[in-house]
């Protein structure tokens, strides 16, 4: 079958950017798995709304690595909500097209940062719920306490 | 340094059939059907590369079919046979389940003409057991076919037991040679074989050319008709300097075989015994024992076939993979799933195919550059 990997793509593949883990993310998802063939781990750090840094791990092909490095590229400092949109067909055009049949590589990075989005807003719901719980707590405290 | 380590999937042409090849081209350039002194003369030339291939190959002169592959010859065999017996009272055909593509595509294109096609499961060492065709084989069974030796993992099968069970059921047996020469001496009148198909690209002969062998007296049904080539069983024009350089490179092959095997099987294990004191976490898929020297099917760790193929391919070394990634259908090794390799290991492996201009440095080269491709893709990889 033909393959024929543009030269950003070989770029991507060779020399990812944003490859790694962050320690304590704020936001962290898997995507994809072994037996597929392909799996991207997504570690994000959030402040003030937005994508503070982004990292990722692979276990995937040539594609696989260079769709998610284009993609950290392009959504560090975004607002969350812009990130959450970002369209695959942008990785795409980013590396100057990809065969056919790897498309599917930038439709999975998007998903992953997706849910990794995600998995924050999830923590920081909850981080929010238990603050507001506490803050009813105190407040009831106080209320009793002034009883 | 370029080095070529995918010699399974084609070989280099040899300069010494290069070189007999040569004048068919634009000195003996006559079409071998024609019937004037020229022409006969092509045809003379023609009559004589059959001898030497049946003599080579234990088999008749006669049987010898030329096609442009071996994928054609495969298709010629299978369906030809399947539709000269379609009314008959056998009915399936039976395959392993490791055949090349273009038997197990071939076979299956007959279910829709009434054949039932029944496949055998390999041992997990890769070899079709006689024991294995014994339980599926019976009196509907019209023809067997096994492949002498695997593509991806280059394991052995005993195709005489099996040719003797398929005969003793009144079944034909067929073989897929492709991968054999010249490491298997094949020998047509002692295996008791009905059909086998060789491809000439695969031991440094010229691309386009293969050969369907079929056994004197069975009548097989013919895919491409026209002029009446070959018996009227594969037409069109002879590809003169094709043949030329099938048999020249089949003659060399099994002249030189002794030394080449002897000194490719030291390379190949030299390379797992370096490979296997480099880099940590490897194994071979399929019995190594059982298999041809030219071939190592090794499984990577925790990293993935097409991005090791891609990363080795930038730094000059050629090989192949299995994984679903490198397949246009995004689906894995069939071979490697039939012989049992758990399925998250299905995505991490590479074939190395060892051939004829391969060199220990060449060998030292592709171990240096590995050690750098495993160690920078496990350094991201997510499975620890």
């Amino acid at each position: 079958m033909a393959l024929n990997y543009t030269k950003k793509t070989m770029d991507h593949f060779l020399k990812p950017k944003n490859i790694g883990q962050i320690s304590k993310p704020d936001g962290y998802a898997q995507i994809g798995n072994m037996v597929c063939g392909d799996q991207l781990d997504f570690f994000i750090k959030v402040k003030d709304g937005k994508i503070k840094d982004v990292k990722f791990l692979s276990f995937g092909c040539a594609s696989n690595i260079a769709t998610a490095s284009v993609m950290t590229e392009k959504v560090k400092g975004m607002t969350l909500e812009e990130a959450k949109n970002y369209p695959w067909q942008n990785i795409v055009d980013d590396l100057g097209g990809l065969p056919s049949q790897k498309v599917h590589c930038s439709v999975m990075a998007v998903q992953g940062l997706q849910k990794a989005i995600a998995d924050y807003e999830e923590r920081h719901n909850d981080l929010v719920k238990t603050e507001s719980r506490k803050e009813k707590n105190i407040t009831k405290n106080n209320t009793k306490s002034k009883k | 340094m370029k080095v070529y380590l995918d010699n399974a999937a084609t070989t280099r042409l040899d300069k010494r059939v290069e070189q007999a090849m040569r004048p068919y081209y634009s000195k003996l350039y006559a079409n071998a059907s024609s019937i004037h002194q020229t022409g006969q003369e092509a045809y003379l030339d023609l009559m004589k590369v059959k001898e030497n291939i049946a003599s080579i190959i234990g088999g008749e002169s006669r049987s010898i079919i030329f096609t442009s592959s071996a994928t054609e010859a495969n298709n010629l065999i299978i369906k030809g046979l399947a539709r000269v017996n379609k009314n008959g009272d056998r009915k399936k055909i039976i395959i392993s389940e490791i055949e090349h593509p273009c038997v197990r595509e071939a076979a299956n294109s007959l279910k829709e003409e009434g054949f039932e096609i029944i496949y055998l499961k390999p041992n997990k060492k890769g070899i079709i057991e006689k024991e294995e065709l014994e339980k599926k084989i019976d009196k509907k069974t019209l023809l067997v076919s096994v492949m002498m030796v695997n593509n991806e993992i280059g394991t052995i099968n005993k195709v005489k037991d099996l040719a003797d069970i398929s005969h003793k059921h009144g079944a034909y047996f067929h073989s897929d040679a492709v991968q054999a020469v010249p490491y298997i001496k094949i020998d047509i009148s002692k295996i008791g074989i009905d059909f086998i198909s060789l491809s000439a690209h695969k031991f440094n002969g010229p691309k386009g050319e293969g050969i369907a062998y079929i056994k004197s007296g069975i009548k097989i049904k013919p895919e491409i008709v026209g002029g009446g080539q070959e018996e009227g069983l594969r037409a069109g024009t002879y590809n003169m300097p094709a043949i030329i350089g099938f048999g020249k490179a089949l003659e060399l092959a099994y002249l030189e075989r002794e030394k080449y095997v002897k000194e490719i099987r030291e390379l190949r294990d030299y390379f797992w015994q370096e490979l296997k004191k480099n880099i940590k976490d490897v194994k071979v898929n399929g019995c190594l024992k059982s298999r041809v020297p030219s071939n190592l099917n090794v499984m990577f760790y925790s990293i993935e076939g097409e991005a090791i193929l891609m990363d080795l391919s930038r730094q000059g070394v050629y090989v192949s993979t299995g994984s679903a990634c490198s397949a246009t259908d995004l689906k894995g090794s069939y071979v490697l799933k039939s012989i049992g390799l758990d399925k998250n290991y299905l995505n991490s492996n590479i074939r190395f195919s060892l051939g004829k201009y391969n060199t220990k440095e060449e060998i030292d080269y592709t171990i240096k550059c590995l050690k750098n491709t495993v160690k920078r893709l496990r350094s991201f990889s997510p499975i620890k």
